[in-house]
């Protein structure tokens, strides 16, 4: 199990306190109706499904609740940083 | 290639089995081949198999990372079913069923493919209307499958608990005679020698690391690690590691790989008749031919190739399985596992063409791509040899996630992951 470090909390615990909550930084477009179907695509099913580090988001669901973000090795799943959502990318 | 019968095995008893030859050569890579295939697994060997039996291309190579089947092939809980809801995957799913029958007995090997039955336990009224409804649609697609009260359900496998007083009890079961459990190695092994036999070639430890693409953008080969290999074919069938293969070729695919694990118990005698699904508490379990419980947990919730999850996972499913079957409650179990799965937006596979000319790919099939073996393999083999899909396989193109055309299982494993 993943040990989990919240930066609202500022604790590290057990993976089952979280929700893992898909790939971050991915942010809604602003106008849909005047997207391409290749681009509407590309945000609503393309993931970059890394071997290696990956940004993801994790939400504090059994905690503060809060969302946050976390950048993670894939092939190791050691975290390397977790930071506060509206934060730039690690 | 000595072929199996009972007198060759007699004779060689003779010998104390010590004469038998190498089932396949460890091939090492040519400069050039007419089709190449990432990935040695049921589903590519199968499909170099099939290219070169049906369709006559026998200078073939699959180039596999690691070892032979080792990848999620090895890793199954090694369930066959077809009842899937929508047309195109009964088209799918059945194929598939359709070729493991007599599949060893095609490729003299056996696969022990055992038609004990898959049945999937209703505990609520949302699963009786919806296992229903797969009855109906199952049937009029020509699919077996049938529904059982608890009593059946019970009849047809009595360590089964039906209490009223359980958390969720059982209401009835979806029950496809015809599925049941194969195998998984010899799937692997049996498609690997008949391929060989053929002239395919199968190379091990040989992790591709590039596709070399032309000036018009079409596939020249791959870049391995033990030097390029041209080919003017490349059909990709890697599983876990689709994305990052396709991202080779300069391709986004929308993809996922998470963890799934699975455990077997201490062996046992047969005690377990047929293999059992439950969604709603999320198990399902089968006996293998050598006694142990295999039991099939979830997947972890994050994106990660490293063919572990965790233990919360599994406890998770034991307790659903102590559940329903009673019985088991003081089994220990031996060793878990875990494989990287490729999963979709729409939980269906991604079968065929793809926008870079020559390049052909077979993934996306998540938690339940066992059960397709010889299907995919063969409509892979089919969509490279003749530059086109089949029409089972034409739906499942890459294209659908931008129609919006998806074929919508969510659940493909029938277990929600």
């Amino acid at each position: 199990m993943l040990l989990v470090h919240c930066p609202y909390c500022e604790e590290k615990r057990a993976e089952i306190e979280f929700a893992y909550a898909g790939e971050a930084h991915i942010a809604r477009p602003l106008d849909p109706a005047a997207m391409s179907d290749e681009d509407w695509a590309r945000y609503l099913f393309i993931r970059s499904n890394p071997r290696g580090r990956h940004h993801e988001r994790w939400r504090h669901i059994h905690g503060c609740g809060r969302f946050f973000n976390a950048v993670r090795d894939t092939v190791t799943d050691k975290f390397e940083v977790t930071y506060k959502a509206g934060e730039p990318r690690r | 290639m000595t072929r199996f019968s009972a007198f060759s095995l007699f004779a060689k008893a003779f010998g104390g089995h010590q004469s038998w030859p190498e089932q396949w050569p460890d091939a090492s890579p040519k400069p050039a081949y007419d089709a190449i295939i990432v990935g040695a697994g049921g589903h590519g060997l199968g499909a170099a198999y099939y290219l070169a039996k049906k369709y006559g291309i026998t200078n073939v190579a699959v180039i596999e990372k690691g070892w032979l089947g080792g990848g999620n092939t090895g890793r199954n809980t090694t369930i066959i079913r077809s009842n899937y809801l929508y047309d195109e995957s009964a088209n799918l799913y059945d194929h598939a069923l359709k070729l493991w029958d007599g599949l060893s007995q095609e490729l003299n090997y056996n696969t022990m493919y055992s038609k004990r039955g898959v049945m999937m336990l209703a505990h609520n009224v949302h699963d009786v209307q919806s296992f229903k409804r797969h009855i109906h649609a199952n049937r009029l697609n020509g699919v077996d499958n049938e529904w059982l009260s608890a009593e059946q359900a019970k009849e047809y496998c009595p360590p089964l608990s039906i209490s009223p007083s359980a958390r969720y009890p059982v209401l009835g079961a979806a029950l496809q005679r015809r599925g049941g459990t194969a195998r998984h190695d010899t799937v692997a092994w049996g498609y690997a020698r008949a391929a060989a036999a053929l002239g395919v070639d199968i190379i091990q430890n040989c992790a591709v690391t590039g596709i070399r693409r032309g000036g018009d953008g079409a596939v020249l080969g791959v870049e391995t690690e033990r030097g390029f290999i041209a080919s003017k074919r490349v059909g990709v069938s890697a599983a876990g590691h689709s994305s990052v293969i396709m991202q080779m070729a300069g391709l986004d695919f929308p993809l996922e790989s998470y963890p799934l694990q699975a455990l077997v118990s201490e062996p046992v005698k047969p005690v377990f008749p047929c293999v059992v699904m439950s969604n709603t508490v999320h198990a399902y379990m089968s006996q293998s031919d050598k006694g142990e419980l295999v039991i099939g947990a979830g997947t972890d919730q994050y994106v990660s190739y490293s063919q572990r999850g965790a233990l919360h996972i599994v406890e998770h499913t034991l307790a659903a399985i102590c559940e329903i079957f009673p019985i088991f409650r003081r089994m220990r179990m031996l060793r878990t596992w875990g494989g990287i799965v490729d999963v979709t937006p729409d939980r269906s596979p991604i079968l065929g063409k793809t926008p870079v000319p020559g390049l052909y790919v077979n993934c996306g099939w998540g938690t339940g791509g066992f059960k397709a073996t010889p299907g995919a393999a063969d409509l892979l083999a089919y969509t490279m040899a003749k530059d086109e899909p089949h029409p089972i396989n034409a739906p499942y193109n890459l294209d659908r996630f931008r129609t919006g055309r998806l074929i919508d299982e969510a659940a493909a494993a029938a277990v929600a992951h």
